[in-house]
């Protein structure tokens, strides 16, 4: 404990140091932000840590379920931000005179603050809550490494505060949701190196024979995206005290670059680490065996082979070569499948047991999450064709299936998980009220149908327009045409996005109501279980 | 594990014997159905890249059997589209504004071809329905700065408006009547106030009667003594109710004080003839296109 503690706190001090030094020496202001913001946590970090020195050891005999619980609430109100500011900029497109006198809250920065609110912060932290949760249940041992899995808690809140905060001040790689600086990624680098040894380490240490399948996924998660991180995000700065940054990559090899990470944040973030979360939570909810094992296998090493090479399928028409054009299409295609095999585990595994679906909202709103699932990777290898894609590129169909599988698959699967995790965590049986979990289910199933419909039909005219000829063989709309007839779709999207943040804003409450007050009735909280 | 291999009583699948935090694995063989349309995704997959360029080699990639390139679909399109209009472009080419003008078949292309070269390069700052806004003039009305017949039209496309890049462009300066001290303050308010009557609109009776004197001196020689503008040197008509500036009497006196003076880039370093004409067209047909020979005033 003692030099242990020490060696920790002295690298506190000297990070302290180094922060306040390059904010002292910062060539723009967002810099300087950025580096008090680092020395100000270092800071808290060192202090904590002196608090607790000298004090005997926190007992440690059980499950590591504190930083689960930070995880959940915190998972829980990074949602509801990024959908407020979803919102936001759902009304901006529609009205596009709101905010606009304010800097800090115009369309081009809020945007990635949407964007990574939601994948980042909301999914991100739902993602290794839940991962911290279940690898510790399904290999019956506590997180590996001590007191590591809260840095790795604490550090993922600084990086998504940097993040923000820089693009609030218009800080920005201009590379799709890998927006921060070099700085930023830096950080973010160590965090998750941290992140995979708590999760490796705890596979280590296990007291079950095999690994369950949920923790495949998580695995292929941390792994591939620390991989899709580190490349796509090489890049040499301006200075080493300011803010810019510029990628190793140039040209076509950047876009290519861009779309490898970007596709596979879709594919090993916002599917296989959420595939994680449902091969754990259905079954559990459900109280079913998992449909198929071998599915579950042939599944899991098809999709981890084909996602990695789908990328170039949002390069259609470019200056992307022909034949990577061929392959990114041909590798999605053939993606569908294997996509497909996650959600027949998923819905399958509810066989003897549908009738839970009229009295159990939570279940409820889970099985609906895996047929959005099923809905967006039908809908992906679709929008790869060719030919399908000549229409839908750059149009808004491309944001209404990003949404239904934003929405309606990692939302409702992540929502779904916080109403049977949080409760258990703080030794409730169940929910506050089941009653609110149906409305927020029904009122998010409302919301996300509103919404991909709107987009679908704006979407599919506003490809049909920009084609238009005439009998002469001119071209019929101007783009601002296009624009105005998208108005009213604009607003519609924004009522569907309205409707499900007033669904995740009774989840709040309900939650709230669960947790806040009330005395644990349960018992075994934190106790590792007996060998089955 | 064998041991552990127990039936679910349910499915009447046997389970395949492992277990974590009570959850259990059934041996459910793959879906035929799944595993055949995977395979058929695979076949189908391996097939479109012999037929499509796909496979990358060490100086370049298979180029398929079908020979395509998404440069070569491209090309051929635009082949298609130009084929297609090719026997009307070159009519238009060879002939005048005045005949095509006259020529139904050939106004009906070129309005449609003028719109559509319309909606890329100037609704901009003229707007998609061409009605201008604040500082930009709005095509759609009889209110010709330089002149509204397809050839002045024609003319201010090609070479633009105040703009350095051509010598023929069109050009005038308005002198800045207060910034350069050639009118004192109150004889701009009462000038302003007399051209809004010369517009038949509210003013200051008196005032305009004061500025009635300093308009004649000072802006008559561009402007007329009628205020009805002179195309030639793109002097507005004062007279018409139109402000490209605004029409309040602070606007107008604004513009005495310091004038802008608007810009328009020349085209015909951008355009080929032929759009340019067809644009010309477009402009003159929105509705106050003059004829070629205009009435004799």
């Amino acid at each position: 404990m003692g030099s242990g503690s020490l060696v920790q706190m002295g690298l506190w001090v000297l990070l302290a140091i180094i922060a306040i030094t390059m904010g002292a020496k910062a060539e723009d202001a967002p810099f300087a932000v950025h580096m008090f913001i680092f020395a100000g946590a270092a800071i808290l970090a060192l202090i904590f840590k002196a608090r607790s020195f000298g004090k005997p050891a926190a007992e440690t005999t059980g499950y590591l379920d504190g930083v689960v619980r930070w995880g959940a609430i915190i998972t829980v109100f990074w949602g509801v931000v990024g959908f407020l500011v979803g919102l936001v900029i759902a009304l901006q497109l529609a009205y596009p005179d709101l905010l606009t006198n304010i800097e800090w809250l115009n369309f081009g920065r809020l945007r990635p603050l949407h964007t990574s609110a939601v994948v980042f912060a909301f999914g991100g932290n739902a993602l290794i809550c839940t991962s911290f949760y279940v690898v510790q249940r399904t290999n019956r041992t506590r997180l590996a490494l001590g007191n590591l899995a809260w840095f790795v808690f604490w550090g993922y809140q600084l990086f998504i505060v940097l993040a923000a905060t820089g693009y609030l001040m218009g800080v920005t790689e201009g590379r799709e949701y890998a927006e921060p600086e070099w700085h930023v990624d830096l950080w973010l680098t160590v965090v998750w190196v941290a992140y995979f040894l708590v999760f490796f380490g705890t596979l280590l240490q296990r007291k079950e024979p095999h690994i369950y399948v949920a923790n495949w996924f998580y695995l292929s998660f941390i792994v591939t995206i620390a991989m899709l991180h580190i490349v796509n995000n090489l890049s040499i700065p301006v200075s080493f005290f300011g803010s810019k940054s510029y990628s190793v990559f140039s040209g076509v090899q950047d876009a290519l670059t861009q779309w490898w990470y970007g596709h596979n944040a879709v594919g090993f973030f916002l599917t296989a680490g959420f595939l994680g979360m449902m091969y754990y939570f259905i079954p559990k909810r459900a109280d079913r065996p998992v449909y198929s094992y071998r599915l579950s296998i042939v599944h899991f090493w098809s999709l981890i082979f084909l996602y990695i090479w789908a990328g170039p399928h949002h390069l259609h028409y470019t200056a992307l070569p022909d034949w990577a054009q061929t392959l990114g299409m041909v590798f999605s295609i053939m993606l569908w499948m294997p996509s497909w095999g996650g959600m027949i585990n998923g819905l399958m595994t509810l066989s003897g047991a549908w009738d839970k679906l009229r009295t159990d909202p939570v279940l409820r709103m889970m099985v609906i999450s895996v047929a959005f699932y099923g809905m967006s990777t039908f809908e992906g290898p679709m929008m790869s064709i060719k030919a399908v894609n000549s229409l839908s590129h750059y149009t808004d169909w491309t944001i209404g299936h990003v949404h239904s599988g934003a929405l309606g698959w990692v939302g409702m699967i992540s929502m779904g998980c916080m109403y049977h995790l949080i409760p258990r965590l703080w030794g409730q049986k169940e929910v506050y009220s089941l009653r609110l979990v149906s409305w927020h289910v029904w009122l998010s199933t409302l919301g996300i149908v509103v919404y991909a419909s709107a987009m679908w039909v704006s979407g599919i005219m506003q490809g049909l327009m920009w084609r238009e000829y005439d009998d002469q063989g001119f071209l019929v709309y101007s783009f601002a045409e296009t624009v105005a007839a998208m108005h009213p779709y604009y607003v519609i999207r924004a009522f569907g996005g309205a409707l499900f943040l007033v669904g995740a804003l009774i989840m709040v409450y309900n939650l709230y109501r669960t947790v806040w007050g009330r005395s644990p009735v349960t018992q075994n909280v934190g106790v590792i279980s007996a060998a089955a | 594990m064998a041991k552990d291999i127990q039936k679910d009583e349910i499915t009447g699948t046997d389970t395949t014997g492992h277990e974590w935090d009570g959850i259990k694995e059934l041996n459910t063989p793959l879906p035929k159905w799944w595993l055949y349309t995977l395979y058929g995704t695979v076949i189908w997959g391996l097939a479109y890249t012999v037929a499509y360029p796909a496979w990358p080699m060490l100086t370049s990639a298979t180029p398929g059997l079908l020979g395509y390139t998404s440069r070569g679909e491209l090309a051929e399109s635009v082949n298609q589209a130009k084929e297609g209009q090719k026997a009307q472009l070159e009519k238009i080419s060879a002939a005048s504004l005045e005949d095509i003008l006259k020529d139904p078949e050939m106004l009906a292309f070129a309005r449609a071809g003028g719109a559509a070269a319309f909606k890329v390069n100037c609704v901009q700052c003229h707007g998609a329905g061409a009605a201008g806004s604040a500082g930009y003039p709005n095509l759609n009305d009889d209110d010709w700065l330089w002149g509204g017949t397809a050839d002045h039209i024609y003319t201010t496309l090609q070479h633009g408006i105040r703009y350095t890049v051509s010598a023929d462009t069109r050009d005038s300066q308005m002198p800045a009547f207060g910034a350069d001290g050639i009118l004192k303050p109150e004889e701009i308010a009462d000038v302003s106030h007399y051209v809004l009557t010369l517009a038949g609109e509210q003013a200051d009776a008196a005032k305009a009667e004061a500025g009635k004197q300093p308009f004649i001196d000072n802006c008559a020689a561009c402007h007329g003594e009628d205020g009805k503008g002179n195309a030639d040197m793109g002097a507005p008509n004062l007279t018409d109710k139109i402000w490209l500036y605004g029409g309040s009497v602070e606007q107008v006196a604004q513009q005495v004080t310091k004038p802008r003076h608007g810009v328009m880039p020349g085209w015909s370093t951008r355009l080929d003839d032929t759009t340019i004409k067809q644009l010309a067209v477009y402009v003159h047909s929105l509705g106050g296109g003059q004829a070629a020979v205009p009435a004799t005033q």
